[in-house]
């Protein structure tokens, strides 16, 4: 196995790890500050993009049609909020999961009768498509470092924003004590629309930016929701640095645990059998990984509470 | 007033009941995907079969549609209520073998015909083929093979090849390299609906291999291409026809062009079926037509000559014997069954190409003559 080979898994892990955490990211503020379990959250980064794709589709801008994934999400999450989640925040557990896997069924209905169920065309931005030579002779696509860089640079913006600003001591309080901040003044049900609006942006950013990779197409969200809950349970609920860390961890675990496994069984098996043995066991590891971290810290990594 | 109008309502559904059982009407049962990532393949199957159905004019038969969400345990429970409860005679529209396995079996045993318009699991066409199970479209390994020929008549020497991990991705790998004269850098199997291919495609660059043939239908298939465009790696790629439909081409973009695949139908194959088909299939619902369409066409016309014949519930044999003769004007040209009811075909090489605005095919060969399939001599019915 060549150095080569494995610096650009690597690589390909950690762009993996960044998208995951956009996800995660929305996901672990929104039951960490609201205590609400959001099924619909793989359905807002849908609709971050599909709002790319139909802006791209009209421009011919990227970057307009970030803007509009960026935009589109965040209204989509404010609505739902104000409309549907804010009468759930009391009920149990199951209520919200029950109320927020209707979203999920109207959300994809909705898409697929605005914009019929074929996939539906992204592309890569000229200006990053391509590869690009990287030192030591390794070739890697261009727009593949963009996202790595997008998502760390995300990632600095909102530990900065949870750490040095006023709304980001807010979202702590609401963390710690939701009826102490209200006593104090906050409006908290502004906070609250606020907060799914960010954390519906971040998801609807993420769907823009794999959106242009992989393709646009209803039910692209629910592959996705199911390893961001996997990111923020190893990384702790509602702690935004162990959705990082759990985001890059499963990332890696899944891309690397894809090239070693089966490399690994080849050792001692047949080929074929090998492949098939190796590929099941990879497509597991990240929940062996779970598994683990959850038998070592049952809170997760950064987390406060027992998940 | 209410009762009255409960008990009209009660005489008409069971007269209408009757009307399909006893007055020689045909119930028709389609299970095909129309939601999540495999609905395109699933609506162009059930347009071009009620597109036949209704240039045949037959108000004689009735289509019930059901989607199967692509899940094994949803279309078992829909097999079942149109089975037991809509009493149709014959069922269709599957698009993936591991729901026809979950389906097909247990359909023809309880006597119903089955006549499959894109699935085509090797099981199903060797020892667990049925009198009453007929598949429209291909042996699952088909395409593939004429992919491994194609290949080997392109002068390639040593092949990347990959597919999912479920029973057609098996059948695709293996088709390929039962036709392909060359050696197998690497064989690899990634998850049923993986949408990122990074790690795949790193391994491919590692690889040295001087081909790339690949299986990954709907959207997967988008994701691999446009990822594969964007890397550099410029390993030639050979693939079915199932990455290259026009659904697919239409969201991959000119990253597919001049890329060779293999398909039994296209729609310049040149003959006036064919032709009147793609006319018909544009002017009904605006778009080009897929192989998928082409296939859904196919089995309801094929349906049809038989019904002509007799109705399944009413002579089965005769029905089935109907089918077996396959007199239908098929839009692939030259089309008979098998003994074990699956196609014998051509199968051809097409080229991705750019015709003014729109991204399609165009065949460039043959790449397999009155194609068969290996699974026959297994076959005892």
């Amino acid at each position: 196995m060549s150095t080569i080979l494995l610096i650009e898994q690597v690589l390909n892990g950690l762009q993996f790890g960044v998208m995951l955490f956009l996800m995660a990211a929305g996901l672990t503020l929104i039951f960490g500050v609201m205590g609400l379990i959001n099924l619909a959250h793989g359905s807002l980064y849908m609709v971050g993009a599909f709002a790319a794709a139909a802006v791209a589709g009209v421009t011919g801008s990227f970057v307009l049609a970030l803007a509009a994934a960026l935009a589109a999400a965040a209204l989509a999450g404010a609505v739902i909020e104000i409309a549907v989640i804010r009468r759930l925040y009391a009920a149990p557990h199951l209520d919200q999961v029950l109320a927020t896997f209707a979203l999920i069924l109207i959300f994809s209905e909705g898409t697929r009768w605005l914009f019929g169920s074929f996939p539906l065309y992204l592309d890569i931005p000229d200006a990053l498509s391509g590869p690009v030579t990287l030192p030591g002779g390794i070739e890697y696509p261009r727009y593949r470092l963009a996202l790595i860089a997008i998502g760390i640079a995300v990632a600095l913006g909102l530990w900065w924003l949870t750490a040095r600003t006023r709304l980001g001591i807010r979202i702590r309080a609401g963390e710690n004590d939701r009826e102490m901040i209200a006593a104090l003044g906050v409006d908290i049900s502004r906070l609250y629309t606020l907060v799914f609006a960010l954390g519906a942006a971040l998801a609807g950013l993420a769907g823009a930016l794999v959106g242009a990779i992989q393709s646009v197409q209803v039910g692209m969200g629910e592959p996705v929701l199911i390893l961001a809950f996997v990111v923020i349970v190893i990384g702790g609920i509602g702690s935004i640095k162990g959705a990082f860390v759990g985001a890059l961890l499963v990332g890696l675990t899944d891309t690397l645990g894809g090239l070693f496994l089966p490399a690994l069984f080849r050792l001692f098996m047949a080929p074929d059998a090998a492949t098939q043995t190796g590929a099941a066991l990879a497509s597991m590891a990240i929940y062996i990984l779970m598994g683990l971290v959850l038998v070592w810290r049952p809170a997760g990594l950064f987390g406060t509470r027992a998940a | 007033m209410k009762t009255w109008i409960a008990t009209l309502a009660a005489l008409g559904l069971t007269a209408g009941a009757a009307l399909a059982d006893g007055h020689g009407g045909l119930k028709v049962g389609m299970i095909t995907t129309l939601s999540g990532g495999g609905a395109g393949l699933g609506l162009d199957v059930r347009d071009g079969f009620l597109l036949a159905v209704k240039q045949a004019g037959r108000d004689d038969i009735e289509v019930v549609v059901e989607d199967d969400q692509r899940k094994p345990d949803i279309a078992v429970q829909l097999a079942d209520k149109m089975i037991q409860s809509e009493k149709v005679d014959v069922l269709t529209g599957i698009i993936w073998s591991n729901l026809a396995m979950a389906v097909v079996p247990s359909a023809t045993a309880q006597g119903k015909f089955y006549l499959s318009p894109n699935a085509g699991p090797s099981a199903l066409a060797g020892k667990g083929c049925h009198p009453n199970y007929f598949n429209v479209a291909w042996q699952n390994d088909n395409l593939h093979e004429a992919a491994g020929g194609y290949a080997t008549s392109a002068g390639y020497k040593n092949s990347f090849i990959l597919a999912p991990n479920y029973p057609a991705g098996k059948d695709a790998l293996t088709g390929y390299k039962r036709m392909f004269g060359g050696d197998i850098a690497a064989e690899i199997y990634t998850d049923l609906g993986q949408t990122d291919y990074a790690s795949e495609i790193a391994q491919i660059r590692a690889s040295g291999a001087d081909s790339v043939f690949f299986f990954l239908p709907g959207g997967m298939g988008i994701s691999f291409l446009k990822q594969y465009a964007d890397s550099g790696v410029d390993i030639p790629v050979v693939g079915p026809a199932f990455s290259f439909d026009q659904g697919i081409l239409k969201a991959v973009g000119e990253a597919a062009l001049g890329v060779v695949n293999t398909s039994q139908w296209s729609k310049d194959i040149d003959n006036a079926a064919n032709a009147a088909f793609v006319e018909s299939f544009q002017a009904e619902y605006g778009r080009l037509p897929s192989l998928y369409a082409s296939q859904g066409f196919d089995t309801a016309n094929l349906m049809i000559s038989a019904f002509d014949v007799a109705h399944p519930a009413e002579d089965p044999d005769a029905f089935r014997e109907a089918l077996r003769k396959a007199e239908f004007d098929s839009v692939r040209g030259d089309f008979s069954f098998a003994s074990n009811q699956h196609p014998i075909q051509d199968i051809y090489a097409r080229e991705v190409v750019q015709e003014g605005d729109v991204i399609t095919n165009r065949i460039v060969g043959v790449a397999l003559e009155n194609h068969g399939n290996a699974y026959v001599d297994d076959c005892k019915m």
